[in-house]
């Protein structure tokens, strides 16, 4: 049993300088496979007496334990330098940029025409379109503006023929939208349109979101309210709006918003005209074939350029349509 | 129309100061664009008279002048040429201070003391003029403070008027607004009529009285046009933004000013015959004011003689027509022309006049004679003469009538959303010249004046209300109504999910302009002719685009000469083709792509875009919109032939997708490697709403292939032999290797394939597999002369 003890400690010393789990497996077998020259003491069990025998093989199941535990050990030890130099290996620097695809972004007047369109359909409007290249009688007659009305010559128009231009207005879409539908109407409709203009504050495209609401019974300070509501919401900000009368040959009574936007020098308020509004001139619904004395309207126009220069700072409207990239990668 | 305060304050005069006026009228509709002083800021200055004028002894061009009206009479030297002795003339003393802050001092100029500077009109910032010393009247006050003098504590109000309010284009339709504004009385001049001291006529003959059913002319005899216009009414003008000329022109542009009329006044020796009132003759020529030769159209209102046209009615007169200085009797001219038969008249000669702006908009069709009164006696009082009868040709049948409209209590305040106290509303009328005719139950008549030609129906009479009232005096209520759900399609997508996808996908989203420069299109579109304006804004702007990719190219060159090399971006809007007769407005998707597919940094960016990149983006974007596209070899004329993608759904062709054909990049002059894709917009966001199946809980099962077949056959064809062999089990098919290289030899290349077959009920054994599989190879090696690869 001398001999137990001489293998145990030279298990144990083979254990210590196993530097690899393979050494370790292999160690495993020498000692304690059935092969294993610790397993292999159990056959001298049968040379012993059966009251020798019990405590001669307790013997042996204490030095294979032994070995097994300082196995089991090393193996730990083994692993977690194995798996400490694997962390090693796998470090990374992860301030270095990442793989794939940079974002792009919306275009700022998509992205402001998103935005007016989600405040109205929250409040019920549906969101219409209509043909750009647009017929006099939709983009004029049926708006009121006759042909040798003094209006047409504010619009600088485009035209193809004479009875053909490319709308000047998004306002030819109310007419279409009434032309086949039935009141009440709640809609906008957001689009390009086109002038014959173009100069530092004028590119001959921009565009409009144009709106219409007809009930029957709806007032001039309905309007207010929801133009009002309208900006406040738009500019995230409580601020003043103010109703000057104007003229638009398809409104009735008509007028121009103006909104607070800074101070003179004097303290006082400084207005800036963002949008055009009125009731629907009772011609226009005649055109429509709505009955004017059942329903009332309102309408109003805005131009999205000039709500996208205000909101985000930009000082030129013709970066709009230069598209350059370092102008539009500011707004994704 | 620009309009002194001072001169606004003699008809109506609150007692309220320039801002507050001017925002009072602003909020009643006449928007007030700005104001200005009428004189630049100056002190010291005063009525100096030249009393002796002697040559400067070293210097040709000065003149040393002994000038009064300070507390001596000092020496001045001047250079002005009209410098002379007894001229009245604005003299800056030693200490004053000149606009810009230039203070004079006294000094020497060659040698010659110069106590002050006599001044030009530039100099006191009264207008550009800098011709000449500024000449005062002779009976101007030496001494008074110029200033004091000239009234110059006034300011020119720029108000912009929107075209129905042509009754505010005077002095008299401003002050009318003020007064109803602030409840006064305006103070009209009084216009007595002129009695005829001759019987000197001119005949007038009204030839089309639906263009000009009022016609006045009156000969005022022996006028002396050399004689000045007085200061005030040279003053008035010139705070008006007119410019003095002579006497006639002046009295005539002042009336028109005042009250609104614009007049006209001819030489009577140009004049044979009388005043015949017609449309032009076809190829009729007329020398303008202007000096410009016009040819007019039929459609064109003439002032003519008995022999030829004198002057395009209500725009321009004529150049041999017009008063000289050589003018000894003239013709004046006051008359109504309707509106309609005036519009765009102007406009089509290129011209726009005081005068056309006015009566294209409505002058006041009752006017007509009280303007002749006003400006016979002011001419009168200014260059003498005796004045004749006026003749006035009428057509009352063609003058409008007074309307009367009615306005209902109940509707007034529907509109407004207010109840507005009667009492106010029968101010607001009358105060505006609406006679009240009749105030019966719950509703106004009246009548409207003659210079309200807007006004005709209740609403115009609403806006009146409300407007006087003031609009922000209106309450703010929320607008009621039934809220109904508005159907919406699950199947079809918003374009903002296009949008947004390809915004993940590093697209830039562009808007370019919807009529293109037909030199590029010509190049990527050469089949479509783009449909022209009839007035583009320039060459390059000229022709609507057929192609999204006009503006899109356009767009990259830009970006790309401005060292972005890396470029993407998508577009959606309408493309405008020309079927037949009609327009097609079509919505369209587009893209383009240059450079690098990633952006370069230490992982990536080396490798440009390529077809496969941009195909994939697509066809993930059809996942996204639930549509099942077909991509087939095409050939467009932009693109490459061998790397052209015909997209379709079902048999419906849908776009184009490809990289840009070398010789066509070479003309638009783009760089790198350039894809594209063009797509219907509409049949593409028709998707569908997701129907649950019962999938498979059994094992799938892979075989792998790999093939050799010709470099002709398409990856598509290889999919439809294997789909049509490969049993009703096949759930997908996936090509993992394309290779092509020297040991395949010429014109081959070698596809690796794996199939998988899954089955709903039950796991399905190798035999089974097996038999498939051998399917699919025979007919690949039978249909597509596929080798297998070992």
């Amino acid at each position: 049993m001398e001999n137990l003890e001489q293998l145990v400690q030279d298990g144990l010393a083979a254990v210590a300088q196993a530097d690899s789990l393979q050494a370790l497996d292999q160690l495993r077998v020498e000692y304690l496979g059935k092969k294993g020259v610790i397993t292999q003491q159990a056959k001298t069990l049968g040379k012993l007496s059966a009251e020798e025998r019990p405590a001669a093989g307790q013997k042996i199941n204490e030095a294979k334990g032994q070995v097994e535990q300082a196995i089991n050990a090393r193996r730990g030890d083994l692993e977690e330098t194995a798996i400490a130099d694997r962390l090693a290996r796998e470090s990374i620097d992860v301030t270095l940029p990442g793989r794939g695809q940079d974002l792009g972004g919306l275009h700022p007047v998509t992205r402001t025409l998103q935005r007016i369109e989600q405040f109205f359909a929250g409040a019920g409007y549906s969101v219409e379109q209509g043909p750009e290249i647009e017929d006099d009688y939709h983009n004029f007659e049926a708006l009121n503006i006759p042909g040798h009305h003094p209006a047409r010559a504010m619009h600088d128009t485009f035209y193809f023929d004479p009875v053909t231009v490319l709308r000047t207005h998004t306002s030819p879409v109310q007419i279409r939208t009434m032309e086949v539908g039935k009141p009440p109407f709640r809609m906008i409709c957001p689009g390009r349109v086109y002038r014959c203009d173009s100069d530092m504050t004028h590119t001959p495209m921009f565009h409009q979101v144009e709106g219409l609401l007809v009930e029957k019974n709806v007032s001039f300070a309905d309007l207010k309210s929801t133009i009002g509501e309208f900006l406040r919401v738009f500019f995230e900000k409580d601020l003043q709006v103010r109703f000057r009368p104007s003229y638009f040959p398809f409104t009735e009574p008509s007028a121009e918003v103006d909104i607070e936007w800074g101070r003179n020098p004097d303290g006082s308020v400084k207005w800036l005209e963002v949008m055009g509004c009125g009731m629907v001139h009772p011609k226009v619904f005649g055109y429509c074939g709505i009955d004017a004395e059942e329903y009332r309207g309102f309408a109003f126009g805005l131009g999205v350029e000039r709500l996208a220069m205000l909101r985000y700072g930009v000082n030129d409207l013709r970066m709009f349509f230069d598209n350059d990239l370092r102008f539009l990668r500011q707004f994704r | 129309m620009k309009f002194s305060e001072k001169w606004l304050r003699e008809w109506a005069n609150p007692a309220s100061d320039t801002q507050t006026l001017v925002d009072q009228i602003t909020m009643a509709g006449l928007e007030v664009d700005g104001f200005e002083p009428v004189a630049g800021e100056f002190s010291g200055v005063i009525v100096g008279e030249v009393l002796k004028v002697e040559p400067h002894p070293d210097a040709d061009k000065l003149r040393v002048c002994q000038v009064a009206g300070g507390a001596e009479v000092v020496q001045v030297v001047c250079g002005a040429p009209n410098v002379r002795e007894g001229l009245k003339v604005p003299f800056a003393t030693v200490g004053a201070v000149l606009p810009g802050d230039f203070r004079i001092k006294a000094a020497k100029l060659r040698g010659q003391p110069s106590n002050g500077m006599l001044c030009a009109e530039a100099e006191l910032g009264l207008s550009e003029s800098n011709e000449g010393l500024m000449e005062l009247p002779a009976d101007a006050t030496v001494g008074q403070d110029l200033a004091d003098y000239l009234g110059l504590n006034d300011v020119t109000i720029d108000v912009d008027l929107t075209p129905n309010r042509a009754d505010c284009l005077s002095i008299r339709g401003l002050a009318r607004e003020v007064g109803v504004l602030n409840g006064l009385n305006v103070c009209e001049p009084a216009i007595e009529p002129v009695p005829a001291t001759h019987q000197d006529v001119v005949s007038v003959a009204l030839e089309a009285p639906a263009a000009c059913p009022r016609y006045l002319g009156r000969i005022v005899r022996n006028v002396d046009l050399s004689a000045p216009t007085p200061l005030w009414m040279v003053e008035k003008l010139r705070r008006s933004g007119v410019r003095s000329i002579d006497a006639a022109v002046d009295v005539t542009n002042y009336v028109m000013l005042e009250l609104g009329q614009p007049l006209h006044a001819f030489d009577r020796a140009e004049i044979e015959g009388g005043i015949v009132v017609r449309m032009a003759q076809p190829e009729e020529e007329l020398v303008l004011l202007d000096g410009q030769t016009v040819k007019l159209t039929a459609d064109t209102l003439v002032i003519a003689d008995h022999s030829k046209a004198l002057a395009i009615a209500g725009v321009m007169g004529g150049e041999h027509s017009g008063v000289s200085e050589k003018t000894r009797d003239i013709v004046l001219e006051s008359a109504w022309f309707e509106p309609i038969a005036l519009a765009g008249k102007a406009r089509h000669y290129s011209l726009h006049t005081d005068a056309s702006h006015r009566f294209e908009r409505g002058v006041d069709y009752q006017l007509a004679r009280t303007a002749m009164e006003r400006a016979t006696r002011l001419l009168l009082d200014i260059t003498g003469g005796e004045p004749g009868e006026i003749v006035e040709a009428i057509s009352e049948a063609h003058l409008p009538k007074a309307p009367q409209v009615t306005v209902r209590a109940g509707r007034l305040n529907a509109v407004l959303g207010m109840d507005i106290e009667r009492e106010r509303v029968d101010d607001i009328l009358a105060g505006l010249g609406l006679e009240i005719i009749s105030r019966e139950g719950e509703a106004w008549t009246v009548r409207v004046p003659s210079y309200r030609p807007d006004i005709s129906i209740e609403e115009d009479l609403i806006e009146e209300v409300g407007r006087v009232y003031g609009y922000n005096n209106l309450p703010v209520t929320q607008p009621t109504g039934s809220l109904t759900m508005r159907p919406k399609a699950e199947a079809l997508r918003p374009v903002a999910a296009v949008q947004n996808y390809f915004v993940s996908c590093g697209y830039q989203e562009a808007i370019t302009y919807s009529f293109v420069d037909p030199k590029i299109q010509e190049i990527l579109d050469p089949q479509r002719e783009g449909i022209a304006l009839a007035n583009p804004i320039s060459a390059d702007l000229a022709v609507m685009r057929t192609t999204l990719w006009s503006g899109l190219v356009k767009t990259l060159g830009y970006n790309q000469n401005r060292q972005q090399s890396r470029v993407r971006l998508f577009e959606t809007g309408l493309r405008f083709v020309r079927e037949g007769d009609r327009i097609d407005q079509q919505p369209m998707l587009a893209g383009i792509v240059a450079g690098s597919q990633l952006s370069e940094n230490w992982a990536n960016g080396r490798r440009d875009a390529d077809f496969y990149d941009v195909k994939g983006e697509l066809e993930s974007l059809f996942q996204l919109l639930g549509v099942n596209i077909r991509f087939a070899a095409g050939s467009h004329p932009a693109l490459h032939p061998g790397q052209t993608a015909q997209l379709f759904l079902e048999d419906q062709p849908v776009g184009w997708l490809g990289a840009m054909h070398p010789l066509v990049q070479k003309k638009l002059d783009v760089d790198g490697t350039i894809l594209m894709f063009e797509l219907f917009l509409n049949p593409i966001l028709s998707g569908y709403v997701p129907n649950f199946k019962e999938f498979s809980k059994f094992p799938e099962v892979r075989r792998d292939l790999a093939i050799i077949i010709g470099n002709e056959i398409a990856f598509a064809d290889v999919d439809r032999v294997v789909r049509n062999n490969a049993g009703n089990r096949l759930t997908a098919l996936r090509a993992f290797d394309v290779y092509e290289g020297e040991k395949l030899g010429e014109g081959k290349r070698s596809l690796a394939l794996s199939l998988f077959w899954q089955h709903p009920e039950r796991t399905l054994n190798d035999d089974e597999v097996h038999e498939l599989f051998d399917g699919v190879v025979s007919a690949l090696q039978k249909e597509l002369e596929a080798t297998l690869r070992s």
